[in-house]
């Protein structure tokens, strides 16, 4: 009863493996034949297995069942030996199968599938991305943080770079793992096929808030990816408010702009995230927290409380800049 | 309780040793957020002579900021962040003055060093206020000073090439013998 229990217990734990960060439910190319592989090597092991525990069951019932016959003298048991040979055989065929898939499935991963394929650089951070869109001639680039929109059906290369620690690259639903090692660029395709948002998160750990260290992945079909891009090209909209435009002169002369850009306003900091358009993204800080105008401003007021260690400093605002810098990020779309 | 058998005594006492040693893992505790008391030291804010000025009052925060790894060792992500080796290099001097020497226009204590940051001094070093925060100054600061080896040994980094004094756990290599003289009588200078 007990076991039944604790049976069906796992089996709704599995239920929950079909959720936004599963590597059990592939979106992609890549992650669609890793899945494959794992199905392969469930079933190579669950034979070895139910066969291991058949022989043990075996043994067992049969031992109750008749007297012990007395051991032969000689060395030679044909049925013995027999079983040997068919056992090793199966080892063999079965470490053989997993081998050449394993290595198959490697050599399809290294592979450039597309030639017209989105180029995308992925710098980490402690503890944020920086997404730079770099396809088609340089006018078209652009850069964002903390999100990735990617159209279904076409390749994205995505080089992997650091800024600081060693991080690991992991959207479980599109492909594999893969490192960003400071001082060099790791390559990884990434072929999605179903339109969703998949999380993907920081697999190697960074320092203090490495578990708050994701990167939401938004697939859409090659129409909204178009809308999605020229927009992103587009500079910050100018303020149509007057505490917008306070709040962009608080941006632009208090310690704001000394480490953050926004294209279309006099802030060019490089080494904290571009925030030309923060509000249409989805979250906040590394998908730390989901975005609102409220989560904006207590991020704002208290970064190092929401996320301690933050890089982000404390600043030091009046509540009215506060609020003012709140109404204006909060107004780029 | 007895040990059976000599090797379990051995595994407590290597268990044993690992703790203790563990127990030197907590090298500082970190701060966080505002727990450093705010406001800043009273600046000197002089007469444009160079080096002169009446003795400051120390302020207590140089102090712990001057003694932590960590505000070290974020003053020194800072001085990348904020480009301050445009002019000072990576401490070694350029169109601003070199940090890694013993010499200072401004005063060399960190309350003296904060006001130059905070404040800015004449021909080129620009002023801070309202741009860095107060306690990423302080931690400017802090990195400044143990560039020229003057902070504490223990919050100086161990992996900082450009301090004019080695680290003390890192081995100088040896001098080769009776090369090192005659090279340096031979060049014309």
């Amino acid at each position: 009863m007990k076991q039944a229990a604790s049976g069906l217990i796992a089996l709704l734990l599995l239920c929950g493996c079909s959720g936004v960060q599963t590597p059990l439910d592939p979106a992609g190319d890549q992650a669609a034949s890793i899945h494959t592989m794992w199905n392969v090597m469930l079933v190579v092991c669950s034979f070895f297995y139910a066969l291991v525990i058949g022989g043990l069951l075996w043994a067992v019932v049969r031992r109750r069942r008749e007297p012990v016959p007395e051991p032969q003298a000689s060395a030679h048991d044909p049925g013995i030996e027999r079983t040997l040979a068919v056992w090793t055989g199966l080892i063999l065929a079965g470490l053989t199968l997993l081998i050449s898939w394993s290595f198959f499935v490697d050599r399809s991963l290294a592979q450039t599938h597309d030639d017209q394929a989105l180029h995308i650089t992925v710098t980490g951070y402690q503890w944020w991305w920086r997404v730079e869109y770099q396809d088609g001639p340089v006018n078209q680039w652009f850069e964002t943080a903390n999100e990735i929109h990617l159209p279904a059906g076409r390749t994205a290369r995505i080089k992997l770079e650091s800024g600081d620690v060693i991080h690991s690259f992991w959207a479980p639903n599109l492909a594999g793992k893969m490192d960003l090692i400071p001082g060099r660029h790791n390559v990884l395709d990434i072929t999605p096929r179903r339109i969703g948002v998949y999380r993907s998160q920081c697999a190697e750990f960074c320092g203090m808030q490495h578990a708050h260290m994701a990167l939401p992945i938004t697939v859409e079909s090659p129409e909204a990816f178009k809308v999605w891009r020229a927009h992103q090209l587009q500079a910050a909209k100018a303020p149509t408010s007057q505490q917008e435009a306070f709040g962009k002169a608080v941006f632009e002369t208090k310690a704001c702009a000394f480490c953050h850009k926004i294209d279309g306003a006099d802030a060019g900091g490089r080494t904290a995230p571009n925030l030309t358009h923060l509000a249409s993204r989805p979250s906040l800080a590394a998908d730390a927290i989901p975005y609102s105008r409220g989560a904006l401003a207590g991020w704002i007021s208290d970064p190092q409380g929401m996320k301690p260690g933050t890089k982000m400093p404390n600043v030091p605002l009046t509540s009215a800049e506060s609020s003012a810098v709140v109404a204006y990020l909060d107004s780029l779309k | 309780m007895s040990l059976r058998c000599p090797s379990t005594g051995k595994a407590l006492l290597a268990l044993a040793a690992v703790a203790a040693l563990a127990g030197g893992c907590d090298r500082e505790r970190r701060d966080l957020g505002a727990s450093m008391p705010e406001g800043g030291p009273q600046i000197q804010t002089t007469d444009l002579t160079p080096g002169r000025g009446g003795v400051l009052p120390p302020d207590p925060r140089g102090q712990l900021y001057e003694k932590s790894a960590y505000h070290v060792s974020e003053g020194s992500r800072l001085f990348r962040w904020y480009n301050c080796s445009g002019c000072h290099a990576n401490g070694g001097g350029g169109m601003g003055p070199a940090l890694i020497d013993d010499e200072w226009r401004y005063g060399s204590s960190i309350e003296q060093i904060y006001g130059t940051i905070l404040e800015g001094r004449p021909n080129g070093m620009p002023s801070f206020r309202g741009k860095a925060t107060e306690q990423q100054i302080w931690q400017l600061a802090a990195y400044v000073r143990s560039l020229g080896g003057e902070t504490p040994q223990a919050s100086s980094s161990r992996r900082e090439a450009m301090r004019s004094t080695p680290p003390r756990n890192q081995v100088t290599p040896p001098k080769p013998k009776g090369e090192g003289a005659p090279a340096v009588q031979g060049t014309a200078r």
